[in-house]
């Protein structure tokens, strides 16, 4: 629920980081604050308990500058990703613009991976969201962990896809963060099929943070417009 | 309207209407500054005292403190509370919701009275309704509730028709565009 404002001429986005708990929300928010310029950023703000587990969200502002006169903002917030904070979860949803969901590769998070993602869906349905007609990115974390799935074992149970119906977007796309590989194509059953973008990651050292966090904000800029 | 895509706009004209009710009541009150912020945690205005504190992080949270206490008002089988008081030894609070989108925070000191914010936020609070419910009707509307009980696409495509935009937007927005991705790759590079 982007605010376009032309009384202070702002335009106001919110993405949210969401995945099981340990999955490395909160590290991909710190390394954005760390890289990020101080003139650019605002306060990176963590409702954490004492031992440092997201307790509400994590917050963090970036300007992305000014775009014909507007200064454009995008709020980055985290979700708790432990199963008992779903209330939290739910509440942070509300008015989102895009969703990073943060996937945990390494093979023994398998079933927390699939509960978070059916829990992101369940919560964005009760928002009146629709997971698949929102920007919307899958980042895997953790690549450098010797027990870390394969990609490809990934996308079968995290990023299947899904049939796409209206007959305006039944055409190829082109994935305009990984050229030669399409979002949206025709199955040899016949239907059009498409899925999220994913990326790679290592968040711990900031392998793959910003180019999910581009990827991400793009969507949600198109979708603006 | 799907999500992402703009679902409310806030003009000059909304400005100057809304800052005129608040500054009126700052003036009755004794109020230092009043923020209007909206339930998704976003800034819309900032009236009276330029604050001196991180208004957008304040902004966050003030969204979250009034979600949260929406489900705590549910849990005791309250719709929601349509106010919320925090005091401190010098400078105090006072939340109430407006038009269920957006809060009015006011923040006061030993100048005034709690008696007295409460007395004429009222009158306040039914002004700003009635300007954004206007703001809301202009605006696209929310969209329809998907399924209970839906299936993520993870497990099961949900193959559900795509719902184009259903209102017009600001001619500068789709200019943006052009320039928008070069300007993130900046920043985040």
């Amino acid at each position: 629920m982007s605010m376009v404002n032309y009384a202070s001429r702002e335009i106001n986005c919110k993405i949210v980081y969401y995945g099981p708990g340990l999955g490395g929300k909160t590290t991909n928010l710190e390394y954005v604050y760390e890289q990020v310029s101080p003139t650019t950023r605002g306060k990176l703000i963590s409702l954490a308990t004492e031992n440092e587990r997201t307790l509400f969200f994590d917050f963090l502002p970036v300007d992305l500058g000014t775009i014909r006169g507007f200064r454009t903002r995008f709020h980055l917030y985290t979700v708790p990703g432990q199963v008992y904070y779903n209330a939290s979860r739910r509440l942070i949803l509300r008015g989102v613009d895009g969703v990073v969901f943060v996937a945990d590769s390494q093979a023994d998070r398998h079933e927390a991976n699939v509960e978070s993602m059916q829990n992101l869906y369940d919560n964005l349905s009760e928002h009146g969201y629709d997971l698949t007609k929102l920007p919307f990115v899958v980042q895997y974390n953790k690549r450098d962990l010797p027990d870390a799935a394969c990609v490809r074992e990934l996308d079968q149970v995290l990023n299947p896809g899904w049939e796409v119906t209206d007959p305006a977007r039944q055409r190829r796309a082109e994935n305009p963060f990984r050229p030669g590989e399409a979002l949206v194509e025709r199955l040899p059953t016949g239907e059009w099929w498409e899925r999220a973008p994913t990326f790679e990651a290592v968040a711990s050292s900031g392998s793959g943070v910003f180019d999910t966090l581009k990827a991400v904000s793009k969507l949600v800029v198109r979708a603006i417009g | 309207m799907p999500p992402g895509a703009v679902s409310w706009t806030f003009t000059d004209d909304d400005a100057h209407a809304i800052s005129g009710a608040v500054q009126g009541f700052l003036r009755e009150t004794g109020a230092r500054s009043a923020l209007l912020v909206d339930r998704a945690g976003q800034l819309v205005a900032t009236v009276g005292e330029v604050p001196a504190f991180d208004a957008v992080a304040f902004a966050s949270l003030t969204a979250a403190d009034f979600s949260a206490n929406d489900q705590l008002a549910r849990l005791i089988g309250e719709r929601d509370f349509t106010t919320l008081f925090h005091q401190g030894e010098r400078e105090s609070m006072y939340l109430a919701d407006v038009a269920r989108r957006v809060i009015l925070v006011v923040l006061f000191d030993n100048r005034t009275t709690l008696g007295l914010v409460r007395l004429k936020l009222r009158g306040v609070v039914d002004t700003l309704a009635a300007r954004f419910e206007r703001v809301f009707e202009r605006s696209p509307a929310p969209p329809p509730n998907a399924a209970p009980g839906a299936v993520a696409p993870a497990a099961v495509p949900s193959g559900q028709p795509h719902t184009p935009p259903t209102a017009p937007l600001p001619p500068f927005l789709s200019d943006l565009l052009a320039g928008a991705d070069d300007e993130i790759d900046r920043l985040f590079s």
